[in-house]
């Protein structure tokens, strides 16, 4: 007897226009058939060890594991999943690549897998199996995603940073909506802090948040760390007036900021000591988690403040997926990746999530996840709008580096914190990025 | 058969002619290097050759995933002008030299207090050793959240207390952090330090002290021309090891600050990390850590100098 019907792998199989879900049996009949006319076989015996970023929502990681678990019992391909830190997929990523052993595939965050594109497998089959069947994939997972004409890893998804803020606070400082340009933001913080309920944003080495803000600043006054051609181009009017802008945003801060790393506006926006920052939507998911009721009703999420430029210039998490190259289960491995990605699969990932994860197909944008809570709806644009590392410049391994060197969130702290004027701290980030970017 | 009895060759060979190998059997030095060789195997495969591997690295431009090609003294200069990395220096130097100081100064009061008798002797000692056992990761995020700018205990009873109106900025504010990670680093270190002097104090006989008693010395004069003198290889040896042990820190700095704020408790070894590991220039990064072997080979030299080679330890008297 057939243990699926044609039926139920249709429902599966087309991005969540339709309000139905598979669950449960319907699922598991859905991925089994999926198993058997998916592209690629896998292995006799195969298992798969896969390295992830670990989570930051519960929800989010018990969906992931659930997909997980069909997958095996579909495909009987066995995954074995560890969860690191954020900051440490790519350390272990990269020490993997040089040793040439170690999981079969990593999920990790940026450019990962520009960093050794001769280590990771060729995944342009995937990427177009998935792009063709899911309206394509948005501008920025193309530059993510590939080298050349290859595809060397898939975005599977993105992490919107967007604003996090308390309504009633907003309102009582005159601001019915948040605020949509840069100059209208300083005022609403200015007014924010007058008013004893500051904000803030991270100015330690916190790789999401820290440089999520500092990028868009600089972008939003035209700043740029490199051109087209990846020369340094740091030492511009436009990045002393994001600058001087951001100093001003500092102003209106809480104090310590320069010490926050990425979960410290977490705590202090679930303890009422921040009225706005930037983060995903974690903070309104850990409030919903706890059951903050009065958090839940007055948080809300805003897209970036657009500047001068006036253009969207918002920097979100992306987090590609990639296969290595000494791995001895390839087909497998791509199986799993086309399978995750499933609207059957994804869907219900996405709405767990609370809207933390934004895939990077453009027919998930009809998820009703982005619909049904107005207050998430700004992240279903997160990936359509979102900027590269490295902007102009390539997203290789001198973008990852910058980044993780933290090039342009320490000029910003050395501006904002007085440490350095303007001038100096441009001088110092131009002579890093000179050090990363040498072609010599 | 008279003939062959008597020849030479088969009755005396064995006595007169015994080979260089039946020799070698039973030399001892020879069967020595054979038990050092796998003493000797495991450091030049776990230390030599990482080190000298690293050093050739510092010379190329090695990229994570890729090997590099030898580039001279290219990541060497770029490092010179390089304010990050010179702050890194400073940072080290200020980190390691303060927090030595005060380690030994607790650590040898403390180790001379836990030498008198007292009541719970054994339990006190047992005490002491705690921020030694404890993983050193949790007690940087027991001090991370000690020092959180937001929701710092000592800023909020200070705060109850009204010593204060604001919250202090521990890890935020430049000279704030450093002294900071300063304090975690000397709390953590002082029992190593306590307790290994403690050993050396009970070395000490007690008739010196008993006949200096009849001479009538004071406390400081015992404690000056007795214990100290006496005290001296081992404060030599504790010291050198926990010079090396802040100098290279590594954990305390990345769980609590990570470098920041803007780079101000960036160690070598922190900033080597970073570049070499996170962002993926090994050759850079191997530069930074190539770079402490002169100051950590100064330590040594300075100590080993300095301390150990005192002629009363060869059984003369000093100079």
């Amino acid at each position: 007897m057939n243990p699926f019907n044609r039926r139920t792998f249709l429902q599966g199989s087309t991005a969540l226009g339709a309000s139905v879900a598979l669950t449960g049996p319907a699922l598991l009949d859905w991925a089994k058939a999926w198993a058997q006319t998916a592209p690629w076989k896998p292995e006799r015996n195969a298992q798969i060890s896969l390295l992830r970023w670990k989570r930051f929502i519960q929800a989010e990681e018990d969906a992931f594991m659930e997909l997980v678990a069909n997958f095996t019992k579909a495909t009987g391909v066995k995954v074995n999943v560890t969860n690191e830190s954020l900051d440490d997929v790519q350390p272990k990523a990269a020490i993997a690549a040089n040793t040439g052993s170690g999981p079969d595939m990593f999920w990790g965050l940026y450019s990962l897998p520009h960093l050794f594109p001769s280590k990771v497998i060729d995944l342009t089959d995937v990427a177009d199996y998935l792009g063709k069947k899911y309206g394509g994939w948005v501008p920025s997972a193309v530059t993510y995603g590939k080298s050349g004409n290859k595809w060397i890893g898939i975005p599977v998804a993105y992490n919107g940073n967007v604003l996090n803020y308390r309504k009633a606070a907003s309102e009582k400082a005159g601001f019915k909506t948040f605020p949509k340009k840069t100059d209208e933001f300083l005022a609403y913080a200015k007014a924010m802090k007058a008013q004893g309920t500051p904000g803030g944003m991270a100015l330690g080495h916190a790789s999401g948040d820290g440089n999520a803000w500092v990028h868009w600043a600089l972008w939003a006054f035209g700043g740029n760390l490199v051109d087209a051609r990846d020369r340094v181009i740091i030492d511009s009017p436009e990045t002393a007036k994001s600058l001087e802008y951001a100093k001003a945003l500092y102003e209106t801060f809480i104090p310590g900021t320069a010490s926050w790393n990425d979960s410290f506006n977490n705590k202090a926006f679930l303890a009422n000591e921040v009225h706005w920052t930037n983060n995903g939507v974690s903070i309104y998911a850990a409030a919903k988690a706890g059951n903050m009721k009065e958090m839940v009703d007055d948080i809300d999420h805003a897209l970036w403040p657009v500047g001068p430029i006036g253009k969207p210039t918002e920097f979100h998490v992306a987090y590609p997926i990639m296969v290595m190259t000494y791995s001895k289960v390839p087909q497998a491995s791509k199986a799993f990746i086309a399978f995750m990605m499933e609207a059957a699969n994804l869907d219900p990932w996405v709405i767990k999530s609370v809207g933390y994860l934004t895939p990077g197909l453009t027919a998930y944008e009809k998820n009703p996840v982005w619909t049904s809570d107005p207050k998430l709806t700004v992240c279903r644009d997160v990936a359509k709008n979102t900027l590269t590392a490295g902007h102009l410049g390539s997203v290789g391994e001198k973008a990852a580096a910058a980044l993780a060197d933290f090039i342009v969130l320490d000029m910003f702290a050395n501006v904002c914190t007085g440490r350095e004027d303007v001038k100096g701290a441009v001088k110092i980030a131009d002579r890093q990025a000179r050090r990363l970017y040498r072609t010599s | 058969m008279a003939d062959v009895a008597l020849d030479p060759r088969t009755a005396k060979r064995p006595l007169l002619h015994a080979t260089a190998w039946d020799r070698l059997k039973v030399n001892h030095n020879w069967l020595g290097l054979w038990f050092m060789l796998p003493a000797a195997a495991i450091l030049v495969l776990f230390l030599a050759y990482p080190l000298g591997l690293g050093i050739w690295i510092s010379f190329t431009d090695t990229r994570i995933g890729r090997s590099g090609v030898f580039v001279g003294v290219e990541n060497y200069e770029w490092l010179w002008d390089d304010t990050v990395f010179w702050l890194s220096v400073f940072n080290t130097l200020l980190y390691t030299g303060v927090a030595s100081v005060f380690k030994f100064a607790i650590g040898l009061y403390l180790a001379i207090l836990l030498n008198q008798h007292m009541p719970f002797k054994a339990m006190i000692r047992a005490i002491v050793l705690i921020p030694f056992i404890v993983p050193t990761v949790l007690s940087a995020i027991a001090f991370w959240w000690l020092f959180d700018s937001q929701f710092s205990i000592i800023s909020w009873s200070l705060k109850k207390i009204g010593f204060i109106s604001s919250n202090i900025d521990f890890l935020g504010d430049f000279w704030n952090a450093r002294w900071s990670v300063i304090f975690a680093n000397v709390w953590r270190g002082i029992p190593f330090v306590a307790i290994t002097l403690l050993a050396g104090l009970q070395t000490v006989p007690p008739s010196l002290y008993e006949a200096a008693t009849i001479d009538g010395a004071s406390r400081w004069q015992m404690f000056r021309f007795i214990t100290y003198p006496l005290l001296t290889p081992i404060i030599a040896v504790v010291m050198t090891f926990s010079v090396l042990f802040t100098f290279t820190d590594f954990q305390l700095i990345w769980a609590m600050t990570r470098g920041g704020p803007v780079n101000a408790t960036h160690l070598m070894a922190t900033l080597s990390y970073q570049r070499a590991i996170l962002g993926g220039y090994l050759g850079e990064g191997s530069a930074i850590a190539t770079a402490m072997i002169p100051f950590l080979l100064a330590c040594i030299l300075i100590s080993w100098f300095g301390l150990q080679r005192r002629k009363w330890q060869q059984g003369e008297s000093n100079d």
